[in-house]
C-alpha cells in the first residue's frame, strides 16, 4: 500500500500539518484510494513544512510546503502517484538543503513514525545499546571520551570526563538526568529530536546508565513542548513494555528505569543545578558548585546531567565507534553541530554540520538570507545570553574555541537572524528585561542588576548623561559577570555589550 | 469560576494519589491540580503541605516561582504570545501590541468577561517560522495581526467583539 507521510512535529503542525493530514485522508477516501497515513517526525526543513512524502515502494517523493488548499489540486495532478506538480520536490534525500548536511544525530529524523520501535530498529536503532550491554562500564566511558563529545547544552564540557566522575563515585543510587529544558530562544534541536527520534534519547540514557552504574533516569522536559511530551510519553511507555527499559534491558538482567518530568515554565531550570532542585520538587534556585552534581547531584547522589543531544549522540558513538565521531569536526570541537536557523530567515530549520563550517555558510547557503528580503544586519548566536554579531564576524568558523576568540559562544547552536529594521538598543534592553523576568533571584547582581540595567539603557537611549550612563552600564555588566553564580547573570552582559560595541548607532 | 472546597479537596487527593504523594513530584502534582481546576486555589496549599511533609511556605514558594502556576482563575482561553528574540525578529512586538489592543488587556491580564487571558512566553521552539502563539496546547506559526484575529474568532460569539 502507498504510504503517505505527514509530520506530527510542532512546527509542521503549527503550519497546518494536522489539517493537511485530515484533508489527504478525506481526499483519498473520496477518490477510493487506499493509502496508509504515517505521522512521521520532521526532517527539520522547517521552511518546507508541512513537508508531505509518499513512499510507493520504489523510493520516496516529497511535496512541500503543502497547505490544505493544495490537497485537492495535488490529487487532481495524480498524487499520491507519480505526478508533476509545482510543489513536487523529488526524492527528499536529494533536496540540496538536506543532502549537503552531515546528519549523524538527526540521520533518522523524519524517516519514520517516531514511536514505532520496529522502525527505529530497522533504521539501525538499539545497535549502540546492544554493544554497551556486553561492554565493561569503563569501556563505555572510554568510548565516549575517545569520541571527543562535548556537552551540547552550551557549556561544551567533555561528556566522557563527566561520566568518568560519576562512574568513579561510589553510591547506592546514581542518576541520569536529561536536561530537556531547551529554553534558549532560537533553539529547537532538542524538541525536534524528541519529536522525531525519541528512542535515540532513551537509548543514549540507558547507555549512560550502564556506563556509570545508574539505574534511574529522568527527562526534565519544559512544559512549553506539549507535542514532545506526548511523543516521549508514548515512546517511554512502549520502551517499558518491550523491555528496552525496565529491570531486564533486552534480556540482559541489567536495569534502567526512566521517568518523564515536566517543568513549569522557568528558563532558569535549564541551568543544571536549578534543574536538580526542580526535579526534587523545589523552587529552581541555583546551587553553589562545588559540590559538582557528578558527585552530589539529585537527592545528593552522583548524577550525570546531559543535554538531549549529548545523550542521543552516545548511541551513535557506541553503534559506529568513537573514531567515526572523532573524525568529524575541527580542533577540540569534534563531531557535528546542529545549527538551528531561526528568526528572520528565508530557509529556517535544523542544519547539522561538522564543526568548523563558517557561520556565513549557515546563514547564506542554508538560510538563504532574510525572510523579509531586506539586508541581514545582526545575528545572535547561542541563545538569549549569546553575542550579537555584525557582518564583519560572520566568517567565524562554527567551533567552540573560534567563537570564544571573537567574544561569542556557540551555546546550544541557536542562530537568530535580524534584518536592518532591528533596533539593537531595544534588543540590549530586552536582554536585561529577560534576565529580570527569569532570574531565580539568588544572586543580587542578576536579580537587581538586570532591573538597573534596563533603567540605565533607557537613560542611555534618552541621551540623558550619556557618558555617565555608559560608565555605569560597563560597571554593572562587570558586576553581573563577576558576581553571579550561574550563566544567567554572568552571561546576560554578552548580548548587551556586543550590541553596544558593534551597533553603537542604535544607542543614540 | 472558583471551585468549591470539595472539588479542591478531591483534585488534591487525586493528584497526590497519582504520584504516590512523592514530594519530589511536586511540580507534576501541581500541574495535575491546575489541569483539573484551572488554577491552584489557596485552599489546596495546606493539604499538599501536610501530605508531602513540607511547610506551607515551601509549597507556596514553588507555586509562586514557576510561571505556569496560577492561584487565580484564568480566562476560558489562555493565549501565550512568544516574546523571545526569534519571534521579535519577525514582528512579535507589533503582534503583542495588536493583541493587547484587540482584547483590551495587557499581558498577565484577563478580559473582564473572562473569555481570554494573555500571557507572555519566552520561546515555544518554533523559531524558524515566527512569530509564534500558543492557544491551549496548539502552537501557531507565522502569526500576523490579521491571523491573530482569525485565530481568536472561533472563541467569540458570532458578530461579537471582545469586551
Amino acid at each position: 500500500m502507498i504510504r503517505v507521510f505527514v509530520p506530527r512535529d510542532t512546527t509542521a503542525a503549527a503550519l497546518g500539518a494536522d489539517a493537511v493530514a485530515a484533508a489527504i485522508l478525506g481526499e483519498a477516501a473520496r477518490c477510493g484510494l487506499a493509502i496508509e497515513l504515517v505521522r512521521n517526525g520532521s526532517r527539520g526543513a522547517c521552511w518546507l513544512e508541512p513537508l508531505v512524502e509518499v513512499d510507493d515502494g520504489h523510493g520516496r517523493r516529497a511535496f512541500g510546503p503543502v497547505s490544505v488548499d493544495d490537497v485537492p489540486d495535488l490529487f487532481v495532478a495524480g498524487f499520491p502517484g507519480r505526478c508533476d506538480h509545482p510543489l513536487a520536490l523529488g526524492d527528499p534525500a536529494e533536496i540540496p538543503w538536506l543532502a549537503r548536511q552531515h546528519r549523524l544525530t538527526f540521520a533518522r529524523a523524519g524517516l519514520a513514525d517516531p514511536v514505532s520501535l520496529d522502525d527505529y530498529q530497522a533504521l539501525g536503532g538499539l545497535a549502540g545499546l546492544r554493544k554497551a550491554l556486553v561492554m565493561e562500564p569503563q569501556a563505555i566511558v572510554d568510548a565516549v571520551k575517545a569520541s571527543g563529545l562535548r556537552g551540547r547544552g552550551g557549556a561544551a564540557f567533555p561528556t566522557g570526563i563527566k561520566w568518568q566522575t560519576v562512574h568513579d563515585t561510589p553510591a547506592e543510587q546514581k542518576y541520569i538526568a536529561c536536561n530537556a529544558d531547551e529554553g534558549d530562544s532560537g533553539t529547537f534541536a532538542d524538541r525536534l529530536l524528541m519529536e522525531a527520534d525519541p528512542y535515540q534519547l532513551i537509548e543514549g540514557m540507558a547507555i549512560a546508565g550502564l556506563a556509570v552504574g545508574a539505574t534511574q533516569g529522568f527527562i526534565y522536559l519544559r512544559s512549553e513542548y506539549p507535542r514532545a511530551r506526548d511523543t516521549l510519553e508514548q515512546a517511554i511507555a512502549h520502551a517499558g513494555r518491550t523491555g528496552v527499559l525496565g529491570d531486564d534491558i533486552l534480556g540482559s538482567g541489567r536495569a534502567f528505569h526512566l521517568e518523564l518530568r515536566l517543568g513549569a515554565n522557568a528558563y532558569i531550570c535549564g541551568e543544571e543545578t536549578s534543574m536538580l532542585e526542580s526535579l526534587e520538587g523545589k523552587r529552581g534556585l541555583v546551587r553553589f558548585k562545588p559540590p559538582l552534581p557528578a558527585i552530589e547531584g539529585l537527592h545528593g547522589q552522583p548524577t550525570v546531567i546531559n543535554n538531549v543531544l549529548s545523550l542521543a549522540a552516545a548511541s551513535s558513538i557506541l553503534a559506529d565507534g568513537p573514531e567515526a565521531y572523532a573524525a568529524l569536526g575541527s580542533g577540540r570541537s569534534k563531531g557535528t553541530l546542529t545549527v538551528q536557523l531561526g528568526g528572520n530567515v528565508k530557509r529556517g530549520g535544523l542544519v547539522e554540520l561538522p564543526f568548523g563550517t563558517p557561520l556565513r555558510t549557515a546563514l547564506e547557503d542554508y538560510g538563504g538570507g532574510t525572510a523579509s528580503g531586506r539586508p541581514l544586519r545582526a545575528v545572535q548566536v547561542g541563545g538569549p545570553l549569546g553575542t550579537y554579531l555584525p557582518e564583519a564576524l560572520w566568517d567565524t568558523p562554527l567551533d567552540y574555541e573560534a567563537f570564544a576568540e571573537v567574544g561569542g559562544m556557540l551555546g546550544h547552536g541557536g542562530v537568530v537572524l535580524f534584518d536592518d529594521t532591528v533596533d539593537m538598543g531595544h534588543m540590549a534592553r530586552f536582554a536585561m528585561e529577560f534576565c529580570a523576568v527569569e532570574s531565580c533571584g539568588k544572586c543580587t547582581p542578576c536579580r537587581v542588576g538586570s532591573v538597573r540595567g534596563m533603567e540605565v539603557i533607557d537613560r542611555l537611549r534618552a541621551g540623558d548623561d550619556r557618558e555617565g550612563a555608559l560608565a555605569l552600564l560597563e560597571e554593572l555588566c562587570e558586576t553581573m559577570e563577576d558576581g553571579s553564580l550561574c550563566a544567567m547573570g554572568g552571561l546576560t552582559p554578552k548580548p548587551v555589550r556586543s550590541a553596544l560595541e558593534h551597533f553603537p548607532e542604535d544607542f543614540c | 469560576m472558583t471551585p468549591g472546597p470539595e472539588a479542591t479537596e478531591s483534585a488534591v487527593r487525586d493528584a497526590l494519589d497519582a504520584h504516590e504523594a512523592r514530594a519530589d513530584a511536586l511540580l507534576e502534582i501541581l500541574h495535575q491540580v491546575q489541569d483539573t481546576l484551572g488554577h491552584i486555589p489557596r485552599e489546596a496549599v495546606p493539604p499538599l503541605a501536610r501530605a508531602l511533609n513540607r511547610s506551607r511556605a515551601e509549597i507556596q514558594g514553588v507555586i509562586g516561582f514557576y510561571h505556569d502556576f496560577r492561584q487565580e482563575p484564568a480566562g476560558a482561553t489562555v493565549i501565550h504570545l512568544c516574546r523571545a528574540e526569534a519571534c521579535q525578529a519577525m514582528g512579535a512586538g507589533a503582534l503583542e501590541r495588536h493583541a493587547c489592543e484587540r482584547l483590551g488587556i495587557g499581558l498577565h491580564e484577563t478580559t473582564p468577561d473572562g473569555r481570554f487571558t494573555l500571557e507572555p512566553v519566552y520561546c515555544l521552539g518554533n523559531c524558524a517560522c515566527t512569530p509564534s502563539v500558543r492557544i491551549g496546547d496548539t502552537v501557531y506559526a507565522r502569526v500576523t495581526p490579521e491571523r491573530f484575529d482569525a485565530l481568536i474568532d472561533p472563541y467569540l460569539d458570532p458578530g461579537e467583539e471582545p469586551a
